[in-house]
């Protein structure tokens, strides 16, 4: 069983290294937001920074860069805004947990009022 | 319940406190980039061999209605600040080389210029528009960031005060 779980992953880190340059320039640019336009990756935008970029990432990975590596690089330039899945960390934590703490938040305060209107009252007692 | 969210808040403004806000500008404080500019009149200028003088990095294209207003202001600080040592360097970037010769031209421009086609020097700064400058202090840090037209106020004060450490 050991064997077989080896087995697998070895197939998928090889791969993964084989990937073609292109496709693994095409997957960093799907990570980074193009700096230039409203809400599109790298990888879709047609301007020309974006175009540049792509050149960029391409041949980094020509250079043996890896992956974190390219999109530290970016980062750095142009803020953590530009990795279109911020990493979870400092202040880019509230996207990551603030969503939960308030559904977390929401569902506590739901039961609360649900236990609160189920809760048999005392009747009043005319003495 | 509140006792956790309290508790879940209380991490994030750790969290946030520890960290530079994202909203800064990322180079600010930093070592400026490196780069070698192949200037338009064929020499070749390498940032790393002005250190020790105040430097003044201009982002621009031939097309860009804010380039052309901000010419004459550029070109007025290289005559004055010039002589005290100042370098500007004018990067020119997504233009033709044709256009970008015929606007250097037009506004009379001395300081050292040349273009940027791969768009690597630009990426290095992390410009994402243009016009955009960047001063560069004698240790070769990088100390504002500026978008958009400089004006004449704007390049007088920061140049003294880079240049004097005071504000004019």
């Amino acid at each position: 069983m050991p064997a077989a779980f080896a087995i697998i992953w070895l197939t998928f880190v090889l791969s993964a290294a084989a990937q073609p340059l292109d496709e693994r320039a095409r997957a960093i640019a799907r990570q980074l937001m193009c700096p230039v336009c409203e809400g599109q990756t790298v990888a879709e935008s047609s301007s020309e920074l974006a175009a540049q970029m792509r050149t960029t990432i391409k041949v980094m990975l020509e250079q043996g860069r890896g992956r974190e590596e390219i999109l530290a690089y970016f980062a750095r330039r142009y803020g953590e805004s530009i990795l279109a899945a911020p990493p979870k960390r400092g202040f880019n934590l509230i996207a990551w947990v603030g969503p939960f703490a308030v559904l977390l938040f929401g569902m506590g305060l739901a039961i609360l009022t649900v236990m609160r209107w189920t809760r048999p009252r005392r009747q009043k007692v005319e003495l | 319940m509140l006792a956790t969210l309290a508790a879940v808040l209380a991490v994030l403004g750790l969290a946030v406190a520890r960290e530079r806000p994202p909203w800064s500008a990322p180079l600010v404080g930093r070592t400026a980039p490196d780069f070698s500019l192949q200037l338009f009149d064929g020499r070749t200028l390498r940032l790393s061999a002005l250190r020790g003088r105040v430097v003044v990095v201009n982002f621009w294209a031939s097309w860009c209605t804010a380039c052309k207003q901000e010419s004459p202001i550029l070109q007025w600080a290289w005559q004055a600040y010039g002589p005290q040592g100042v370098v500007l360097v004018g990067i020119n970037v997504w233009d033709l080389r044709d256009d970008a010769l015929a606007m250097i031209r037009e506004f009379g421009k001395t300081y050292p210029n040349g273009p940027d086609p791969s768009g690597k020097i630009l990426q290095d700064y992390g410009v994402t528009g243009i016009p955009e400058t960047f001063f560069i202090d004698r240790a070769g840090r990088i100390v504002r960031k500026h978008l958009g037209p400089v004006t004449r106020e704007l390049l007088a004060t920061q140049l003294e005060v880079l240049l004097t450490g005071t504000e004019p």
